[in-house]
């Protein structure tokens, strides 16, 4: 940390010199590139609104956490979104509902089964805010650690399991046929969106968290033309809104998440203007 | 999943050996008493009516179906109970924003390097040998959604022949291709079953070119109905009641 903070002072950049811009902006450089990259197969697999619904259930998790007194609820959230996107991913495969039909079956619950443990006995509902709105900009240097530990771990599954889970994604079927366990598969990453939603939720927030989980992969769609340029796009984009939404956020004084996902829906609408008929 | 070796009881060299395969939703069969022999170097032909049980027959064969029965395949050479399959599946599964190329598709069934980090040169290579083999070379950059349909059942079919399988499935391979790209596609499945002498077990609605090319034609509507070359199943009344027609098609 000293080695980052020693550089930002280095830099003549005005909002650099204080230490919560330089925590936010080190956990956004972390973060971008990875959200970037894992929201490539959030879109090619159709989990846009899985990932979104694994936030509300980590809130609940995190209700759960704080009613039973445990000191760190954000390993409470960690277990009952697990448990959430487990439950989800046996319910699916034994249903012959759409997707997102159960998707929005379990997020209600999850939600409502949230804010009535929060509620219960007339309890005030105003702690849960930090969990649910969060905010980078104050993010600690702990938080950091921890999210540069879970972004390293992600990498290294996304570099072993990348192939795989993208046949499972565009073909299921062709990947069976190819010895793929396609079950398996799609659980595993589940999961992984699942911890890494969770443990990143009340450090960054849902809005930003969110954003960063579909956007990018979404613009990026629109011009790329292969899986490198897909992935490419996908990182440059999530990185430039990044760093481009707090620069925002400190010079308008707005919320930091909100410029993020505003820059990110801005590249979605010129991506989308500037598409070309692909070959 | 393991399959048992075929011990060659029907005397000729059987590559698949299909023997009262049943396939049940509940007390629903929706395959009853099903029985195939799939000989080596032979193209055989499963017809039958929407809903007949077709797709489910090659999904239990590709074990992604439970049943009950005999699926045997046989391995020349082969130490491994679990044969090779090649399949190539019905296509209009693939999404057309998808921004996969066919590249990048081979290299996510090929290769153990992330396919979206580029492929290197000696894997480029590979993916143009194998496209060769279905005069596709110059489809390797094209995205896999903007492939037609004929172009499409290519691809497929390079990437089933990679590793070369012991037998080869293809689902309603023809659907969705125009009819000059149907007979560049048999001629070459044609080619290469002979030069290979690959069995080859594929779904079809489209009837005009079995004559030509099937050794043999099985109909099935949950169960076999008609079995035999493709003049005798497309005589047969079986087949005229399926289809509800009335002229000889064979």
């Amino acid at each position: 940390m000293s080695l980052w903070y020693a550089f930002c002072d280095l830099l003549p950049l005005e909002m650099l010199h204080w230490d919560f811009m330089k925590n936010a902006m080190l956990a956004m450089l972390l973060m971008a590139p990875l959200f970037g990259l894992m929201s490539t197969m959030i879109v090619t697999g159709r989990m846009s609104f899985f990932s979104d619904a694994l936030g509300h259930s980590a809130f609940t998790g995190i209700a759960i956490g704080c009613i039973c007194g445990l000191a760190a609820p954000t390993w409470a959230a960690v277990g009952f979104s697990l448990a959430f996107a487990l439950l989800f991913s046996w319910v699916r495969s034994r249903s012959n509902q759409a997707a997102d039909t159960l998707i929005g079956v379990f997020s209600s619950t999850a939600v409502a089964l949230g804010i009535f443990i929060a509620t219960l006995g007339g309890g005030s509902f105003t702690k849960y805010n930090q969990y649910l709105i969060g905010d980078v900009l104050s993010v600690t240097p702990g938080q950091i650690g921890a999210l540069a530990l879970v972004l390293a771990t992600v990498l290294v599954f996304w570099i072993l399991y990348a192939n795989r889970l993208t046949l499972t994604a565009i073909h299921p079927q062709l990947a069976s046929s190819r010895g793929i366990p396609v079950g398996l598969a799609q659980t595993l990453f589940i999961c992984v969106i699942a911890v890494v939603v969770t443990l990143c939720i009340s450090s960054v927030g849902l809005l930003i968290l969110n954003s960063l989980l579909v956007l990018p992969a979404a613009a990026a769609r629109n011009v790329a033309r292969n899986l490198k340029q897909y992935h490419l796009l996908s990182v440059l984009f999530a990185l430039g809104a990044g760093v481009g939404g707090l620069t925002i956020s400190y010079c308008l004084g707005c919320s930091a998440g909100a410029a993020v996902s505003l820059l990110l829906a801005l590249l979605f609408a010129v991506t989308f203007c500037f598409r070309k008929r692909r070959a | 999943m393991n399959f048992p070796l075929h011990d060659g009881s029907c005397g000729h060299s059987c590559c698949l050996r299909v023997e009262n395969l049943t396939v049940r939703i509940g007390a629903d069969a929706i395959l009853k008493d099903v029985n195939l022999h799939v000989h080596c170097g032979e193209m055989v032909a499963l017809i039958g009516p929407n809903g007949a049980g077709k797709s489910t027959f090659l999904k239990a064969i590709l074990g992604q179906r439970e049943y009950s029965g005999v699926i045997a395949f046989s391995t020349p050479g082969a130490r491994s109970r679990k044969p090779r399959i090649g399949y190539v599946p019905q296509s209009p599964a693939f999404d057309p924003s998808d921004p996969v190329s066919v590249a990048d598709l081979f290299a996510c069934c090929m290769s153990r390097r992330p396919a979206f980090l580029g492929l290197g040169k000696a894997m480029r290579q590979t993916v143009l040998e194998c496209l060769e083999r279905v005069h596709g070379e110059d489809l390797i950059d094209k995205r896999v959604g903007a492939l037609s349909g004929g172009e499409l059942q290519r691809v497929l079919l390079a990437l089933a022949l990679e590793p070369l399988p012991n037998i080869l499935i293809l689902d309603e391979p023809l659907s969705g291709v125009d009819v000059e790209g149907m007979a560049v596609l048999m001629d070459m499945l044609d080619e290469i079953r002979q030069t290979y002498d690959l069995s080859i077990l594929m779904t079809t609605h489209d009837f005009s070119l079995l004559p030509r090319y099937a050794s043999q034609v099985v109909l099935i509507d949950r169960a076999v109905l008609a079995q035999g070359s493709p003049e005798t199943v497309l005589r047969s009344d079986a087949f005229r009641q399926t289809f509800h027609m009335k002229g000889d098609l064979a």
